[in-house]
């Protein structure tokens, strides 16, 4: 297969959330051109949410992406609630921190299940799978079903949360219902185990490469960061979240409705691959045993290990989400007023909020004027500050596969994509390979 | 035989498909019911060989209208899936806007690189045999749809206003409690959700058949609200049903 030409134009590449191209053209060996691209139609939620009020914004943003509507809800109103100089009580805290566990899990679940998995069992979708190996399938969906749940039970839907509203909670779960989940979780941690297990013995499907890169994520000295925290770059330090300007530098690449961002190098990575080399140390204790258990240890340059970062999440998700439901049962959850409304004295400001969601770190930048009406409103998503680093990992991976049949770049091409879990509505606020 | 289904999306959240995904253990039975040939988001294997369409999303620019077409023609039923796809939904929002000040606010320098028109609801392109309203859909709501059809029937739609469903569920009216809310011209089927959960609606269903806009407009002046906030709240979902009015 030596001195081969090699055309692979994958036109939206599939299990990916949203649209997005792969194009390589190889001459007699040679890589002519490798491209990442992304065609989804433009959705302009900054200009869309201008002159919109600020009980409003988290509800706009919300729809930015159905699959992580519940971070973009919370970096929504972290950022007006920053802007309008509003805190809220702890209790909220840690239950926006459990809305955000539910998302995490039921993403990362859906991702490692329904869209990595048939790569790694050598088929085109889950649907065979379903006969295949039903009992797989079945702890998958029971697993990715008691997420859902989680959702639903602290937000008050599964997509587009309703409860999270500036201030707080317009309604809380009871005690009851939090420690029913609490047993739910416990009960669960065997099928976690045997998902890890299935994982364990097909991890070596995915290929053996490294590229050193930047990682940024959330960090914070008492957690693993997700709902709050400094920036952290594996190459620069930290800085606080009102600063991110200085780490996603964005700019236009005129083949993407997507913009591109970079850092200090020509890309940075984020997402769960990012997060665990920042902040490994401050993973639940069985999160760290299943990470221990993969050799996935930091600083790992593999991204393909980024769906095993996103594995020992849910482990973590599920030990930390039964963790916070103990804390709120030990300070007594207090009650709120029905339909409730916090009393929110507008004024005007700018407030930047960040959270980390389930692709990486996202960022929401709002200014309101005195009547508490958006001027000027910036999002900085995930997917956008891992575009430049999947095309660098294309660019890198190549040489390693060039030799292999076209049918088998393409499929280690669209691997890579899949591994970052790209989120591409998000993106254009893509997925597509064409080799030709 | 089983029925062969497909999904699509345009400009959207893909939300809507999600919750396809999150009908969980239905799903395996929906899966014996009919065959999926095509569904991008997770599949890779593709056929246009399909009988039911199910489409997410608005169309935003000329690009997709070929696409859209060329689903009307391979399909014998396309369903409208959630309200960016049914009723043009939260992308309308920026028809209100100078469509090149939108592009600008976004890419800057670049604008010009990137088409874009008004956002639309399918049926704006293609003629729509049925709707699944909701943003995000509701599961048992689309696996009504699907029943129906697949039993060769129309599946049918409230054409009565989210109030109707809000008093059944003993709600404390979002007007009582200070709030604008737009259920009162708002197509009912989601049981309130929303307003259960503590806040309004918000209007993602769009429309109900015959508004009743005068009753609506009595409610907002005996509660003070101007006419302003109710044209500004019609405006997150209604954009594209107004401008049509």
């Amino acid at each position: 297969m030596k001195n081969q030409n090699i055309e692979v134009a994958v036109h939206h590449v599939t299990r990916v959330e949203g649209h997005g191209n792969i194009y390589v053209n190889i001459q007699k060996g040679v890589v002519e051109k490798c491209e990442w691209s992304i065609p989804e139609a433009p959705r302009f939620f900054e200009a869309m949410v201008e002159g919109r009020s600020w009980n409003e914004l988290h509800h706009i943003t919300s729809r930015i992406c159905g699959i992580c509507s519940i971070g973009h809800s919370l970096a929504s109103l972290k950022a007006t609630e920053a802007a309008m100089g509003l805190t809220i009580s702890e209790q909220d805290i840690k239950l926006r921190k459990l809305a955000l566990h539910g998302e995490n899990l039921q993403s990362h679940i859906l991702h490692l299940g329904f869209l990595v998995l048939p790569d790694l069992m050598g088929v085109g979708s889950v649907i065979p799978l379903a006969s295949t190996n039903l009992p797989e399938v079945k702890t998958v969906l029971r697993l990715h079903r008691l997420a859902n749940e989680m959702s639903n039970l602290v937000c008050g839907r599964t997509t587009h949360p309703q409860r999270l509203i500036p201030g707080g909670f317009s309604k809380i779960p009871t005690i009851k219902e939090l420690t029913e989940l609490r047993k739910k979780l416990q009960d669960s941690i065997p099928s976690l185990q045997a998902v890890a297990e299935l994982f364990k013995s097909l991890v070596d499907k995915f290929p053996k490469f490294r590229r050193e890169t930047e990682f940024i994520a959330l960090t914070d000295p008492n957690e693993y960061a997700l709902y709050d925290g400094l920036i952290a770059s594996s190459d620069t330090g930290t800085a606080p979240a009102r600063e991110y300007l200085a780490f996603a530098n964005e700019y236009v690449v005129p083949r993407s409705t997507a913009k591109w961002a970079k850092h200090v190098r020509e890309s940075y990575m984020v997402g769960a691959l990012a997060r665990l080399n920042i902040n490994y140390k401050r993973l639940s204790p069985m999160a760290r045993e299943t990470s221990d258990k993969f050799n996935l240890l930091p600083m790992c340059h593999n991204p393909f290990m980024n769906n095993i970062a996103q594995l020992v999440e849910v482990v973590h998700g599920f030990e930390d989400s039964i963790r916070l439901i103990n804390e709120l049962e030990a300070a007594g959850l207090q009650s709120q007023p029905e339909y409730y409304k916090p009393e929110i004295k507008v004024k005007a400001g700018q407030g930047v909020g960040a959270v980390e969601v389930p692709r990486g770190i996202l960022f929401h930048d709002y200014t309101y004027n005195a009547k508490g009406v958006c001027t000027k409103a910036n999002c900085i998503i995930p997917t956008n500050q891992n575009h430049a680093n999947i095309e660098l990992d294309m660019k890198a991976l190549l040489p390693q596969v060039i030799d292999k049949s076209q049918k088998e770049i393409e499929l280690t091409l669209e691997m890579l994509v899949r591994a970052y879990d790209p989120c591409i509505s998000c993106s254009t606020h893509a997925v597509k390979v064409n080799f030709t | 035989m089983k029925p062969k289904v497909a999904f699509f999306d345009f400009a959207g959240c893909e939300g809507d498909q999600l919750q396809v995904a999150n009908l969980e253990e239905e799903l395996l039975t929906l899966l014996g019911q009919v065959e999926v040939v095509a569904f991008r988001e997770v599949m890779k294997e593709h056929n246009d060989n399909y009988e039911i369409a199910f489409i997410e999303g608005s169309c935003t620019r000329l690009q997709d209208e070929d696409r859209l077409k060329q689903i009307r023609k391979n399909a014998k039923i396309v369903v409208a899936i959630g309200s960016c796809a049914a009723i043009g939904g939260i992308n309308s929002l920026r028809n209100y806007k100078d469509l090149e000040s939108v592009k600008k606010t976004v890419y800057g320098e670049n604008a010009k690189l990137f088409d874009s028109y008004a956002a639309r609801p399918i049926d704006a392109i293609i003629p729509v045999d049925a709707y699944v309203y909701g943003c995000p859909i509701d599961r048992e709501d689309f696996l009504h749809v699907v029943k129906s059809l697949l039993l060769g029937k129309k599946p049918e739609t409230p054409t009565y206003p989210v109030c109707v469903e809000c008093k059944k569920n003993e709600n404390i009216c979002a007007f009582e409690r200070g709030q604008f809310c737009v259920g009162p011209v708002t197509r009912a089927g989601c049981n309130s959700c929303c307003v259960n959960e503590g806040t309004i609606c918000w209007g993602c269903r769009g429309f109900v058949d015959n508004p009743n806009e005068n009753a609506h407009k009595e409610v907002l002046i005996k509660y003070g609200f101007t006419v302003d906030e109710a044209i500004g709240k019609f405006k997150l979902y209604f954009g594209w049903q107004e401008a049509k009015r």
